[in-house]
């Protein structure tokens, strides 16, 4: 049979529940803990990952936390509040937003960005994205900064290295500080922490290290967003959060993930990365894709690269040996 | 174009191989695939070649046929300089 988007259809029933089993078998019998945490975003992953926990351990051995600080959406704790709720877990607000100021969160980052703009203040809103034409040309993942004046007027510039690392380094506080808090109502309550990542997100690098990167257990890391959308639609996760576009929450201005990392919408990206990984000819991917050879080729460089360079990421810290 | 590719040389090995001059580092080779540069590296590389070479690298520029191997770098400084 043809290569198609069919390929990327799970059989949602059996995954959540070969997922609940694996879930109880490493945060019950592997690590002896009586429960989870974890992070909640309003976003389509975590909602997903707590109805998985919720299944496998009960809603009494749940906690969902929103972590919100300045920069965040106001929605995504609305939606959290809602979706706790609906599963019956306990729901707990930090604000993280005191302990990013002391780290210097805020005012590091915003210290680049007027290197980079000097008439950059607080007013504006600001976002780091990769350049969207994959689909036209074969650019290199070099990162731009964007601000927004409270007028509305954008502006937009190649970052420099030691900016562009300065604000990565800087905004990264926001998930290290978040894996933190997590870490502590885990240990408060002799629990897990479920990280919610997916596929695209965990195999491409689209994660902080020690950050969001930081958790226990990853139930849905090896399943392509695509395919998470079929699970939250089989565990009754809200539509107003399965239609919600995802975003990095974490830069003021909003950005999606696909302008600040992907770069191509998911149901091409992941079928292209499926094809590519069942040795599929491109003209096949192609065609189902609707896209041309060419923009199949690009895609899987872009992945090739992201793939690579994500190594070091997934890495815990290497031990030598010697003689 | 040597002269160029002599100078780039260097700044690979030194920058991103640690003085390693056993690696093999082929004109022609693609510095992302073989692992040498990332995203950063390429960063890095763009400071590098503005300031050594005196150019600016227009975004549109930022591209693999410009910057992803010793001969494309050297013939894009090549083409910038004339």
């Amino acid at each position: 049979m043809a290569f198609s988007k069919k390929d990327l259809e799970i059989d949602a029933a059996r995954v959540s529940e070969q997922l609940v089993s694996h879930l109880r078998e490493v945060i019950g019998r592997r690590f002896h803990k009586r429960g989870v945490v974890l992070g909640i975003s309003g976003g389509v992953d975590s909602s997903v990952c707590l109805a998985l926990s919720v299944k496998a351990f009960g809603p009494k051995h749940v906690v969902a936390l929103a972590l919100p600080e300045s920069d965040s959406d106001p929605e995504s704790a609305v939606l959290a509040r809602k979706l706790a709720r609906q599963f019956g877990v306990e729901f707990i607000v930090e604000d993280i937003t005191p302990a990013l100021a002391g780290f210097g969160t805020y005012r590091r980052r915003d210290e680049a960005i007027k290197r980079v703009f000097p008439e950059y203040d607080p007013t504006y809103k600001a976002k780091i994205v990769l350049p969207g034409n994959l689909m036209e040309k074969d650019t290199l993942n070099v990162f731009y900064l964007t601000i927004i004046s409270p007028e509305g007027e954008e502006k937009t510039k190649r970052l420099p290295l030691k900016e562009y690392l300065q604000i990565v380094a800087a905004s990264n506080f926001k998930q290290r500080s978040r894996m933190a808090m997590l870490y502590y109502h885990a240990e408060r309550l002799n629990y897990g922490v479920v990280g919610t990542g997916n596929k695209d997100e965990h195999e491409q690098g689209f994660f902080v290290k020690w950050g969001d990167g930081g958790a226990d257990v990853k139930p849905i890391a090896h399943l392509f967003k695509t395919q998470v959308y079929q699970l939250a639609e089989y565990l009754d996760i809200p539509e107003e959060i399965r239609k919600r576009p995802p975003t990095t929450d974490t830069y003021s201005a909003e950005s999606t993930q696909e302008e600040f990392f992907f770069r191509v919408p998911f149901e091409i990206g992941d079928l292209v990365w499926l094809g590519m990984e069942k040795n599929v000819p491109v003209e096949e991917i192609a065609a189902a894709a609707g896209i041309t050879v060419e923009q199949v080729q690009r895609i899987q460089k872009d992945i090739q690269r992201k793939l690579r360079f994500a190594e070091y990421l997934k890495a815990g810290p290497v031990h030598f040996a010697t003689e | 174009m040597d002269e160029i590719k002599q100078k780039v040389r260097e700044y690979l090995v030194e920058n991103f191989l640690f003085g390693d001059t056993e690696t093999v580092l082929e004109d022609n080779q693609s510095l992302i695939d073989s692992g040498v540069i990332d995203s950063t590296g390429v960063l890095e590389l763009i400071t590098f070649l503005e300031s050594e070479f005196g150019i600016t690298v227009e975004d549109d520029e930022v591209l693999p046929e410009n910057l992803d191997s010793i001969d494309n770098i050297a013939a894009y400084i090549q083409r910038k300089k004339n």
